[in-house]
């Protein structure tokens, strides 16, 4: 007890921060909406709505937002599987929306010129999402690796070229009756099933959340278990020590800019033939980058974590509509994300203060007499 | 293209690429003091909002309303940006990640003020933004006049006096030595005396000022009300004009003016015979390919302050 001191770990730490910074982001939240004149209590309850269906005030139940639910969360895990991969390797990839976007357009592409029966139509469509990804990961790879072009400002460049190469693409290639969609997909290439809408009371609910399970998989694989996997965390914890060891480093840059892009390209995929039915031009990014670098943070760029989180943030989106029919703004659930984020991002401090209140606790513990002068 | 072309253009131009330099100058102060701030994009939004609402509010009041609102809007802009200095400064946060979480934050709260305030999604519309001045005698010049002197919104002069104070206050004046000696190295400006602390807090505070006055100048002269996509990217077009304009406040008012002649091309690309058949969206790229090349031609040399985006640690040497 005497040799405790600041900046001292325990095992569950690691748990300690996340689980701090969302309590305090919802604490913001509701006292955001305190301050505003409404009341939390119906904040709470839209939100336990979302999560398990369940309307603890009328005693109903709906599968439906379950279903809404799970839609919200999977491309959100998708992207933050994206940064988080990117981020084990030192990288700070904030490119899942370009990334996104151009997964999105290829499969756009394919649902729309290939022919094919459901069974090789539907794994084209996520294979190119993910080859598209890739393609557009690597460019900031390869010009980090090549040129040390810091990845951050490249990457949020790139998040609006793509933005731009999928409008021009979706109303000049294939053109569009509203100057938003593109024809229909054949029902060959969509991730939909009348079946899984009819359990959960017509939700948007399809067979996209399989190929997600299976990425949170592979990730954990690669990353944990691979020699490959050592190898990028190795160049994550210290280059130039990886570097001395013999490991290519500017290769595996370039690689882990690829499979991270993969992930948010097969995000693109999975909205665009599961939550949709045909390629869309956007007038503006739809955060899903910015919504998986929070959950990853959130999850602390671990397999579990990042589901978990993505669970967390995707009720988050879908209790919006249930807060807003119930009078608070669904922007509340940005507010209490950005909270959440900014609370994670200050880690330092929520350490310092957990030790803190901890060494206060220990020393009145052991001396409750001096309790008073034990915060010092 | 004819020359009378190139004449209309101008105004239009300059209004776009107003904004764009303010916001990039607040950058410059934030990155010369070493705080990478990517959070210009949502302090842009607050103090579009800002803005916005206090010109609406004002407006049947006093004629001087929309210039109360841009003050609003800087104000705000350095409230919001508090954040991110705390945060990142005293707390040690990452300044990308602290840049992130202000940018979602903006986006939600705006909206949600606006539902509180005016109970819809966006500030109710305002009937006049700023409005547009001509100089006299100047206007009266042959060319420059036509270009430079009529019918302009007077944040376009604002955001020129801007750029001339930059300069003196970064490159003349000892705050400003001592501002990029923290941006360089800041163990080094600390064994020399200087408060890391305070003068990175100046620059990511002056950083909320001009990101601030650029959403409300943007929203007062391009908009008639805020709305979620007012800001639409501009704050990272400003990230772009500092990285091509080189941390350096001349070269930041040629970006972003560049960037604001991309953008109005696009409306003109038509009556152009060599770019009437390129697609409107590659005019809407051109700045971010034009920041990748730029950040390639530049790799390698010492362009950006040295120590942007380094956590200031004490103990560190």
């Amino acid at each position: 007890m005497a040799n405790k001191k600041l900046g001292d770990t325990r095992k569950g730490d690691a748990l300690l921060v996340p689980v701090v910074a969302v309590l305090l982001g919802f604490a913001v939240g509701s006292v955001v909406v305190m301050i505003t004149g409404k009341s939390p209590l119906v904040m709470f309850n839209a939100m336990l709505q979302g999560l398990t269906g369940l309307n603890v005030a009328r005693g109903s139940f709906n599968p439906r937002y379950i279903g809404e639910l799970v839609i919200q969360a999977m491309p959100i895990i998708l992207t933050a599987l994206c940064f988080g991969f990117a981020a084990r390797t030192g990288l700070f990839n904030i490119g899942a929306e370009g990334q996104l976007m151009v997964g999105s357009l290829a499969a756009t592409t394919v649902a729309l010129l290939v022919r094919a029966p459901a069974f090789i139509h539907i794994p084209l469509v996520l294979g190119a999402g993910m080859v598209a990804g890739a393609l557009w990961g690597a460019i900031p790879g390869y010009l980090k690796a090549r040129f040390n072009v810091h990845e951050v400002v490249v990457t949020i460049m790139l998040n609006y070229v793509a933005l731009h190469m999928n409008n021009l693409m979706i109303l000049n290639v294939f053109g569009s009756v509203d100057r938003v969609k593109t024809a229909q997909f054949p029902q060959s290439a969509l991730l939909k099933d009348p079946w899984l809408e009819s359990i959960t009371n017509g939700s948007r609910l399809n067979w996209g959340f399989v190929p997600v399970l299976i990425a949170i998989v592979v990730y954990w694989f690669v990353i944990e278990k691979t020699t490959f996997g050592y190898g990028l965390r190795a160049v994550g914890y210290n280059k130039d020590a990886a570097k001395y060891a013999g490991m290519k480093v500017n290769r595996n840059i370039v690689l882990s800019m690829m499979i991270a892009g993969a992930f948010a390209g097969l995000a693109g995929a999975v909205i665009t033939t599961g939550t949709f039915s045909f390629g869309r031009a956007l007038s503006a990014a739809e955060g899903y980058g910015f919504d998986g670098m929070a959950v990853a943070l959130v999850g602390s760029n671990q397999a579990v974590g990042i589901l978990l989180a993505g669970l967390l943030f995707g009720m988050l989106k879908a209790a919006g509509p249930l807060m807003q029919s119930n009078g608070i703004p669904k922007e509340i659930g940005g507010i209490i994300q950005a909270s959440i984020v900014l609370f994670v991002a200050m880690k330092y401090g929520l350490e310092r203060l957990i030790s803190v209140l901890r060494l206060r606790r220990d020393k009145a513990s052991a001396l409750p007499v001096t309790g008073e002068e034990a915060g010092v | 293209m004819n020359f009378g072309m190139i004449l209309e253009m101008f105004p239009i131009a300059l209004m776009f690429g107003a904004p764009i330099v303010m916001a990039a100058l607040g950058g410059l102060f934030s990155e010369r003091s070493g705080v990478t701030n990517i959070a210009l994009e949502g302090i842009m939004m607050i103090g579009a909002f800002a803005g916005a609402s206090v010109t609406v509010v004002l407006e049947p009041i006093t004629a001087m309303a929309p210039w109360l609102g841009l003050l609003t809007g800087v104000a705000a802009g350095m409230l919001f940006s508090l954040l991110h200095a705390f945060t990142s400064i005293h707390l040690k946060a990452d300044q990308i990640i602290s840049g992130t979480a202000l940018n979602i934050l903006a986006g939600g709260l705006t909206i949600y003020l606006c539902q509180i305030l005016f109970h819809q999604q966006r500030t109710r519309a305002f009937s006049y933004g700023l409005r547009k001045v001509t100089v006299p005698l100047l206007s009266k010049i042959p060319v420059i006049g036509p270009m430079l002197f009529y019918e302009m919104y007077p944040t376009f002069y604002v955001a020129i006096v801007l750029v001339v104070v930059t300069w003196f206050v970064v490159f003349k004046t000892p705050f400003g030595l001592r501002l990029r000696s923290c941006g360089e190295h800041p163990q080094a400006a600390a064994s020399m005396g200087i408060n890391v602390y305070s003068m990175r807090y100046a620059g990511v505070i002056a950083s909320g000022a001009l990101a601030g006055l650029a959403g409300a100048t943007m929203v007062l002269t391009q908009d008639i009300q805020y709305t979620v996509t007012s800001i639409h990217g501009t704050g990272f077009i400003a990230l772009a004009s500092l990285v091509f304009g080189k941390w350096n406040p001349w070269g930041v008012l040629g970006a972003g003016m560049f960037f604001g002649f991309s953008q109005t091309l696009s409306y003109y690309a038509k009556d152009i015979k060599i770019l009437a058949s390129l697609p409107l969206e590659v005019f809407y790229a051109l700045p971010y390919v034009l920041t990748i090349a730029a950040l390639v031609v530049f790799a390698g040399k010492s362009v950006g302050p040295k120590a942007n985006g380094e956590i200031y640690d004490q103990g560190k040497r």
